[in-house]
């Protein structure tokens, strides 16, 4: 096995090394901490916009368009020509609003999304924090996102952001629940919390493939509960824009509302990149007992490479459920989530309990 | 009936009172639907209306027959042919003037277009209402081909007036009956991916299904006309029971369904499009060769007296109300739109669902709003 | 459905106060003003049940007031039209007749928004389209200075 090949952590190792040379082991670190910052803050920009193309052109896809195509190549300066456009717009100052709150809003949405990015594995040790409570942090973290939707959504001081907010307290609450126990089901099958050890346990395949059903189901609605924890289509009761106009980010104009907008994207690929990490190996490439040249041959494919393409594909299948069905109601919401998914969630959980007892996984 | 409903507001202190429009996605137009909200369920619906008032009554007084033609047209605009069509009829009727068949099939198998226009962007629109924004670009398409259908023969897409007292502006192109035809075929191939879009989702079903039941009494009362009221088993499609025009001549059915709820006006109106497809291929078989208009006087002038003329658009019955003086303005002209009627029974049906809920509801209501306020 | 002339002997027997002609189309009852609710009542409940009010709306013979209703009945499919006159023209009101038919309710309101017809024991009588200081646009003594509509022969 050539594990050594596209391994990150020689490349972290050496500038780590040569930054202690240099200076004292402080000041080391707050370079380190300084370069993983702006590596980060570069990253989170381009994935945004990139993401807000794919969304565009997966669209298009699904409704029998073109999708952006005028500026750029195939319109891949399209989002940066928005993003000019939202940043020279005006910030619409709203009478009697509270207005700390309310320009503090979108920070947190966007902090909390900042924050989840930094524990997540993408390759072979590329990863900023590995943290021995990695999956527990990131479920923490993501969740304070919606204490900005309901800032906002209250500090707006309108009647539909006010709603929309409502909504999406109601709805990221419950479906935390979900998330957390279709995730638990893992931790269970790893005996790990800790995110690279998630990953080594997968070496010899993927939990999807050695967890039997359950944890196919638990994959299943992992994938349901997180759409909704995002507030993407179908779930995407916060915003209904057409019952609440644009829900929670109503008030909101030029780059605060940008905020919201990119930190929706950015959330939808952490929720990807944890699937991708928790069920479908992360950066492991795909293996099949007995095949050994086709192994080789995956060995071959970078692991930045097989994290992104499987991250992409939750995404590209998070982007399909938006865009052919309709919307839930918030009643039914809710019924999908505590009378549905929970139990069977529950019920999954201790099969899964019952599984690794008795060892019969693989 | 036992509960008397009021369509006024009438205020507690818990209530939550929010201005759906006149700027709203999903109210289709300059409508404001004012709502007292407990939490999200809707108490009351109070609709305020005259944002786009012309006085298109009031400007008929002064326009001659072949003027008023023209303003029909921007009351319900999805429907332009229809009405069109009510004021030609009316007029017709009243000089007894023999239109030539040619012209009769033409008109039926406008008409119909016209109908299966609207509908297609109604389904659009109704799906996006649900968030189901693909359903709009589906429906956008296929709306397209009849447009092209209505461009090569008038020029224009929308507002064609097409239709004049006596007849028809100038005669149809050459191609009308072949793309006619092939639109049937086409739209037959493809009114099944509406189905699988959104007909057999269980989410949509599950939002439409025993959503704003209006029952048959109700939709009598408050004038439901068109695919709403035949939702509710209300059997009021003026094709049939009062034909103008050919359609005692063609073979179709009216579509009714009993359950009186969302769903049920949603599926009047799928099957609404293949009754009309039918009527299309049955009609364009007889389209003959012959002139394009009747004789009509430069200067018509009805005798003194009130005419009525009911048609079918494809929202429900339109009336047109003709007080003539026997000088060549009328002397009065009403027009009982189908929209009005509909739009107050929201009210009525929607108190006690969601917000979600009233979305869904006034969609399949198919509200046009200059229709309303005309 | 009944022909105009046994429609037209089925009124004269079941409303004496009226006068029934056969109209040039459909079958025109005309009623005073006093006994219009209870014409309305009558025609609703009475075999040939005139359950669906088509329209109502009013037309202005200067000096008086008609107001015409055209109702059918969604089991016998008959149209009528039923009409009164109002004289008095400073303070033209009628009944209401949104207790028989809740379209009513708004119909009247539009004639009330349009022509300045009070509605007696209407529910909810406000305008519907216009501003409350808006004088009442289909009277045919209307005079807008702003904008004019109006063609000199």
């Amino acid at each position: 096995m050539n594990d050594h090949i596209y391994d990150f952590s020689q490349l972290t190792r050496h500038i780590d090394e040569s930054l202690r040379a240099a200076m004292s082991p402080t000041w080391a670190v707050v370079v380190e901490l300084v370069i993983i910052g702006l590596v980060f803050l570069t990253f989170y920009a381009l994935l945004g916009l990139f993401l807000v193309y794919a969304e565009r052109k997966v669209c298009a896809l699904m409704q029998n368009r073109i999708g952006p195509n005028r500026v750029g190549k195939w319109g891949l300066l399209q989002t940066i020509a928005d993003l000019l456009k939202l940043l020279t717009k005006e910030l619409v100052y709203i009478e009697r609003a509270d207005k700390f709150l309310f320009n503090l809003a979108p920070f947190i949405v966007i902090i909390a999304s900042f924050m989840a990015i930094a524990a997540i594995p993408f390759a072979k040790g590329l990863q900023a924090i590995d943290l021995n409570i990695g999956i527990f942090y990131i479920i923490a973290v993501t969740s304070v996102g919606v204490i900005g939707i309901l800032i906002g959504g209250w500090a707006s001081n309108s009647k539909y952001s006010l709603i929309g907010a409502m909504r999406s307290g109601a709805q990221v609450i419950s479906y935390e629940l979900s998330v957390g126990l279709s995730l638990l089901s893992v931790v269970i099958f790893s005996g790990s919390m800790q995110l690279s050890e998630i990953i080594r346990s997968q070496a010899d395949g993927w939990w999807i493939f050695k967890g039997h059903i359950p944890a196919f189901i638990a994959f299943l609605i992992y994938l349901v509960a997180a759409t909704a924890e995002i507030n993407r289509g179908p779930f995407d009761l916060a915003e209904a824009e057409s019952e609440l106009t644009a829900g929670f980010h109503t008030e909101y104009s030029g780059i605060k509302f940008a905020f919201f907008f990119l930190a929706e994207y950015i959330n939808m690929f952490i929720v990807a990149s944890i699937a991708t990490t928790m069920f479908l190996g992360g950066w492991l490439p795909l293996h099949i007992d007995h095949w050994a040249a086709f192994n080789r041959v995956m060995d071959y494919i970078p692991s930045i490479v097989w994290f992104f393409a499987k991250t992409f594909f939750i995404i590209y299948v998070i982007m399909w459920f938006k865009w052919t069905f309709p919307r839930l109601r918030i009643d039914q919401l809710l019924t999908l989530e505590w009378k549905y998914l929970l139990p069977l969630n529950l019920i999954n959980t201790i099969v899964i309990a019952f599984i690794v007892m008795m060892g019969w996984h693989f | 009936m036992s509960e008397v409903i009021k369509n006024y507001i009438v205020r507690e202190n818990e209530d939550y009172i929010v201005n759906m429009g006149p700027q709203h996605p999903s109210t289709h137009g300059v409508l404001r639907l004012e709502l007292v909200l407990s939490g999200e369920t809707v108490k009351q619906v109070v609709p305020h209306i005259g944002y786009i008032h012309r006085g298109i009554e009031k400007m008929c007084e002064y326009d001659t027959y072949k003027q008023i033609v023209h303003l029909t047209d921007r009351m319900d605009y999805l429907s332009a042919h229809i009405n069109n069509e009510a004021v030609c009829l009316l007029v017709e009727n009243a000089l007894e003037i023999e239109v030539p068949e040619r012209v009769k099939y033409i008109r039926v198998v406008l008409d119909e277009l016209t109908r299966i226009a609207s509908h297609q962007l109604w389904w659009s629109a109704y799906g996006m209402d649900l968030g189901a924004l693909t359903a709009f670009f589906y429906g956008m398409r296929d709306r397209e081909k009849i447009l092209d259908i209505f461009e090569e023969s008038f020029g224009s897409r929308l507002l064609h007036s097409f239709n004049t007292p006596g007849g028809l502006m100038h005669d149809v192109h050459p191609n009308f009956q072949k793309h006619a035809m092939e639109f049937v075929k086409y739209f037959r191939k493809k009114l099944p991916e509406y189905k699988q879009l959104l007909t057999d989702n269980v989410i949509f079903r599950n939002r439409t299904q025993g959503i704003g039941v209006m029952s048959r009494e109700t939709a009598i009362a408050y004038g439901v006309t068109g695919p709403s009221g035949r939702g509710s088993g209300f059997s009021c499609d003026v094709r049939k029971i009062a034909p103008y025009g050919v359609y005692d001549q063609l073979e179709f059915e009216q579509i009714l369904y009993e359950q009186g709820d969302s769903f049920a006006r949603y599926m009047v109106r799928m099957k609404e499009m293949e009754q009309s497809l039918n009527i299309i291929e049955q009609a364009v078989d007889k389209i003959t060769d012959g002139p394009f208009t009747a004789k009509v006087k430069p200067i018509i002038k009805l005798p003194e007296g009130e005419y009525y003329q009911r048609v079918e658009t494809a929202r429900g019955e339109l009336g047109v109300y003709v007080v003539s003086d026997g000088k060549k303005f009328p002397y009065r002209v009403r027009f009982r739109s189908p929209n009005f009627s509909n739009l107050f029974v929201l009210n009525t049906i929607a108190r006690g669902h969601l917000i979600a809920d009233l979305v869904a509801i006034s969609g399949s209501l198919d509200l046009v709003i200059p229709d309303i306020d005309r | 459905m009944k022909s105009n002339e046994e429609l037209v002997k089925y009124f004269t027997d079941l409303l004496p106060h009226a006068q029934v002609s056969e109209g040039k189309q459909y079958v025109e009852i005309v009623v005073d003003l006093d006994k219009w609710h209870e014409t309305a009542k009558t025609l609703a409940e009475c075999e040939l049940k005139f359950d669906f009010m088509v329209d109502i709306t009013a037309v202005d013979y200067i000096p008086k007031f008609m107001i015409v209703c055209h109702l059918t009945s969604t089991t016998t499919r008959d149209f009528i039209v039923l009409k009164t006159y109002i004289e008095d023209r400073d303070n033209p009101t009628i009944d209401t007749l949104s207790d028989i038919w809740p379209t009513a309710e708004f119909q009247e309101r539009e004639i009330y928004d349009l022509f300045g017809i009070r509605f007696n024991n209407h529910p909810d009588l406000r305008r519907l389209f216009l501003e409350d200081d808006y004088g009442y646009p289909l009277r045919k003594d209307f005079r807008d200075d702003i904008n004019m509509i109006e063609l000199k022969n």
